[in-house]
């Protein structure tokens, strides 16, 4: 289907998109977000303007942002995709030779005030263009081997600049997103059989190359894996996060230690505790029961993105919807794993909780994404 | 399919937060605590010593201290520099400090200087401002209030060192704390265990660069038990000074049950200058010192006790029945054993002497006789009954135990046989025969009591009197000990007694006693036909012992005092008049009278008084009425 096919009357229009709006989503991200504020105030030690004003003011920037993505008409967005993806190819690109050095790795560009983490936009418009390329895409040949490559050097070429910049979870999220919405769009299982399968092959691969000049991935990140396959290893150096942030989400038991009352993060012995390991605070002071909760946000916000994907017509509103709601799945799944010992730190933070402005605007930007498909799909 | 994949990774999710939050909560919570509490052990206040009035002798003062945080000082060094110029600290203590501040975390406090006088702590506090992360603090420290007086007594605390650690088998976690006192001498030491008390705790909660955040909670330990001791501290500080700079040590013992009322060894020291660490130039002048001030004589020192022991010779000869009381002996100077001469200390000789003028006159041939007669192995069994060649049980350190020889000692030491010359050189208590002032005054109170009293130390602890078994009779001859004791009165009282010049002429409170003069040289033929070389013409270390043992009141005894002045000459001249002047002032518990002493003696006396630098008594009647 094209815009051209969509009956133009049943789309609210003007004010009137606002009732049909997918809200619970929206109240499900403004929960989670209040969570997220309500965290960064503990860990600064009941500091305010610290972490939690800044991060609040950005939800509210984000919010509003999603509402106007919201508002323009889908059919608008599938058309931009090809550009929002070139735009974001080029970004990164240029973070390359223009990024500014943080943390050891090259992830983002000053953009006036902005700083803008071009990785992070190719999370959506990836998903954005892969969405678009299927519903442009005859069904009948979404399997065939010359159809399939095409996609896959779409997902690739972002994924090999993120990994050299390197950001091991931003390349892992790419490489999942993009295989979601490939899987969703019917692509047969065989190709996934293959690849799965590659991977191994690459994983072990990656552990050979250990040592010799080929060396496929970086000392610090083979370190990680170390650490995390035996955290008590390097108690005091890399395997600390992993320890500290153990004991932390372990010790908080099934009601937790109290609001603030958190040792591990109030007393230093959490690392990164407002971005990557923020969940461990909450664990620690709220308990099982906070987590959970947490947790079920999480999985409400996924399952409704995931309803109104699903039961959407229109294929690219539909691919899309299911892409995002993938990624902000695994955005958290991944970071959460990490945190709870179950796979290595790669650097994920916990979406809408996790200090940070450009992940949260483009998470809540990409939400207006699936907002616009729910306000629009055809009826 | 999608959907079905995230619902089943979201369960793993959950289980898995499960299983770290609820299962394992409790190993985790171990852990969280492990990390940010850790306990600090506060130093429980070390138990007082108290003399037998509750006068306090070992306290606990206040310990100002100086420490310096890294993390708040910014620059060290410079902090420390502008330190120097307000307390007294080298370029050494500054270069010191500064290691020992690198070495540890920036949060935790260094002690820079303690043991600072209030001025130094003043004028540290004042200047504050500039001094960034210095800080004062107040600790408490042992203090001897009575300086040298209870010096050997009591010994000394210091810094637990490195060897102190090695010799100890399970130590206490108190001992690690830096400067911790451990008592290293003494009642000190011996009693460490009770007096250290048992350590406070301190929970606190540091974050993961050790700086303290809070308490979360304190057990303030609990204070060591406090030692009430038999000696009285007046008596003490008097006899000390009586002895002054003399090589000597005086034991006081009450007859009636032990207590040790004084245990003075002389000269003294300080032991405060050992609690606060010793310079090493005033640690040189004590070691150097001839007349061995930290040596405690009264117990470590063992000497042949000379005459004294001829009261040990002549019980065991009439308890053994070989002489009456009355017989006599005649003494021509000396008794021939072979063709070797043992000699009277009175060249013409005694002529007949019965037991008590024996012990009157001191003679030697008398006692070559009977000690032949009873044989050495009644001899040695007489000393230990009188508590000679046994080891007192004191909580002092480096007890001697003496010497009471025998024919079995003999032969197991040297492999030889006992000679009869062995056993006469021992009956007049020279030869191999040694004791210590502390033998010699239990020995007096022994034959005093006719009692088997043990010396004891210990009074109360924490205000609980400690047991004292009631002293059992010794079993001897009633008609013997009399013997001896009216031998004991006549040496004082009689005209012809060898101490006649230290009697007491309070009649409620007549002395006996006994004097000795031991050899610590031997008189060689040739010397002897020449003419003995007066003591005063000898140098000091080759001078004779001088050592007297007494009691009194004769007809009640109370009182024991022996007393051993290291190369003083004769008994009679150097140690009978200071043993005079302690047991009058034991039984008096002040200065007696001046119409206790001889009338002739009494200016001198009353000179001899205004010398002595004594510390002022608070509980005398008349101070209080003038209050």
């Amino acid at each position: 289907m094209s815009y051209l096919e969509y009956n133009v009357k049943t789309v609210p229009t003007g004010i009137r998109k606002i009732l049909y709006l997918n809200w619970p989503v929206v109240v499900l991200l403004t929960a989670i977000a209040s969570v997220g504020f309500l965290m960064l105030y503990s860990v600064a030690g009941g500091q305010l303007d610290t972490w939690a004003e800044p991060q609040m003011k950005r939800f509210a920037v984000g919010l509003a942002g999603m509402f106007v993505v919201a508002f323009i008409p889908i059919w608008f967005w599938r058309n931009v995709s090809a550009l929002a993806y070139v735009v974001s190819f080029l970004l990164l690109v240029a973070v390359e030779f223009f990024g500014a050095i943080g943390m050891g790795a090259q992830r983002w560009i000053e953009l006036g005030p902005l700083r803008l983490q071009p990785s992070e936009l190719m999370k959506i418009s990836l998903v954005m263009l892969l969405a678009a390329y299927y519903d442009w895409l005859d069904v009948k040949r979404v399997s065939r081997p010359l159809w399939v490559l095409i996609p896959v050097a779409l997902v690739l070429a972002p994924t090999i600049l993120v990994l050299k910049q390197p950001d091991l979870g931003t390349a892992i999220l790419l490489l999942a997103g993009g295989g979601i919405v490939m899987f969703a769009a019917g692509v047969s299982w065989w190709y996934f059989g293959t690849v799965i399968a590659l991977v191994v092959a690459l994983v072990f691969a990656v552990f050979e190359s250990r040592g010799t000049e080929w060396q496929l991935i970086k000392d610090y990140q083979f370190k990680r894996i170390d650490t995390f396959l035996d955290p008590g290893s390097d108690p005091l150096d890399a395997g600390y996060n992993i320890m500290q942030a153990q004991i932390a989400l372990g010790s908080g038991g099934w009601a937790g230690k109290g609001y603030m009352q958190g040792t591990q993060s109030r007393l230093n012995f959490l690392p990164e505790k407002h971005t990557d390991f923020i969940f461990t605070t909450l664990a620690e002071e709220f308990g099982f029961v906070g987590a959970f909760s947490l947790l079920m946000l999480y999985a409400l916000t996924v399952a409704f993105t995931l309803v109104s994907g699903l039961s959407n017509k229109d294929r690219f509103a539909s691919l899309m919807t299911i892409g995002i709601g993938s990624t902000f799945f695994l955005f958290f799944a991944v970071n959460m794993s990490m945190v709870m010992g179950l796979i290595p730190v790669v650097g994920v933070p916990l979406p809408l909780v996790s200090y940070g402005g450009t992940a949260m605007m483009i998470l809540l930007l990409a939400f207006g994404l699936t907002q616009s498909a729910h306000i629009h799909r055809p009826r | 399919m999608i959907g079905g994949l995230q619902a089943a990774t979201i369960a793993t999710l959950a289980l898995r937060m499960r299983f770290m939050q609820v299962e394992r909560a409790d190993d985790f919570r171990l852990l969280a605590e492990e990390n940010s509490i850790k306990i600090r052990l506060i130093p429980p206040a070390r138990g007082l010593i108290l003399d037998r009035n509750g006068a306090v002798i070992a306290g606990n003062g206040q310990n100002y201290r100086v420490v310096i945080t890294r993390e708040d000082a910014g620059d060290v060094e410079e902090v420390l520099r502008r330190l120097a110029r307000l307390i007294p600290m080298t370029e050494d203590d500054i270069a010191r400090t500064l290691k020992e501040v690198m070495r540890r975390s920036p949060t935790l406090p260094i002690t820079v200087a303690d043991q600072l006088t209030w001025e130094d702590l003043s004028r540290v506090a004042v200047n504050a401002p500039s001094l960034s992360g210095i800080t004062t603090e107040v600790g408490l420290s042992r203090s001897y209030p009575q300086g040298g007086d209870f010096a050997h007594v009591l010994g000394y605390v210091g810094p637990v060192s490195d060897y102190d650690l090695s010799r100890i088998e399970n130590p206490d976690p108190l001992l690690q704390i830096p400067k911790f006192q451990l008592g290293k001498l003494g009642v000190e030491a011996k009693l460490e265990e009770d007096l250290r008390g048992k350590a406070g705790t301190r929970r606190i909660e540091v974050t993961s660069t050790g700086r303290v955040m809070r308490e979360l909670d304190r057990n303030e330990g609990a204070p060591g038990t406090a030692m009430q001791l038999t000696l009285d501290r007046y008596l003490q500080n008097y006899v000390q000074a009586r002895l002054g700079s003399e090589s000597a040590a005086a034991v006081v013992m009450d007859v009636r049950n032990g207590d040790i009322l004084s245990i003075v060894s002389a000269p003294t020291f300080d032991p405060n200058l050992f609690v606060r660490g010793i310079s090493s130039a005033d640690y040189r002048l004590l070691t150097e010192n001839d007349h061995r001030p930290l040596a405690d004589k009264t117990v470590q020192g063992a000497y042949p006790p000379g005459s004294t022991f001829k009261i040990v010779t002549a019980l065991a000869a009439l308890e053994a029945g070989v002489i009456d009381p009355e017989e006599t002996v005649y003494c021509k100077g000396f008794t021939e054993l072979g063709n070797h001469r043992f000699h009277c200390w009175k060249r013409g000789g005694h002529g007949h002497v019965s037991l008590p003028h024996s012990l009157e006159q001191s003679c030697d041939v008398y006692y070559y006789e009977v000690a032949q007669r009873v044989g050495i192995d009644k001899i040695a069994a007489m000393a230990r009954r009188l508590g000679i060649g046994v080891r007192h049980d004191l909580p002092m350190s480096a007890i001697s135990e003496g010497l009471a020889p025998d024919r079995d000692w003999k032969r197991a030491k040297y492999g030889k046989d006992w000679l009869i010359g062995d056993t006469l050189n021992s009956g007049i208590g020279q030869g191999y025969v040694l004791a210590s002032p502390l033998q010699l005054a239990v020995m007096t109170a022994r034959v005093a009591s006719g009692t088997d009293v043990s010396p004891r130390l210990l009074r109360a602890r924490d205000g609980v009197p400690e047991p004292a078994p009631a002293p059992q009779p010794l079993d001897l001859p009633e008609a013997a000990l009399r013997a001896v004791r009216k031998g004991m009165f006549d040496v004082i009282n009689s005209q012809r007694g060898t101490a006649h010049g230290s009697r007491i002429v309070d009649d409620a409170m007549l002395m006996a006693g006994k004097t000795g003069t031991s050899q610590v040289r031997n008189i060689t033929k040739a010397e002897r036909e020449r003419g003995v070389i007066s003591n005063d013409d000898l140098p000091w270390e080759r001078r004779d012992h001088a050592l007297f043992v007494c009691y009194a009141p004769y007809d009640n005894p109370e009182i024991a005092v022996s007393v051993v002045v290291e190369h003083g000459g004769g008994g009679s001249a150097a140690a009978a008049p200071i043993a005079r002047d302690i047991l009058l002032q034991a039984l008096y518990r002040d200065l007696p009278p001046l119409s206790a002493y001889p009338s002739s003696q009494r200016d001198r006396i009353e000179a001899q008084r205004k010398t002595l630098d004594l510390i002022l008594r608070d509980d005398k009647p008349g101070a209080k009425s003038r209050a």
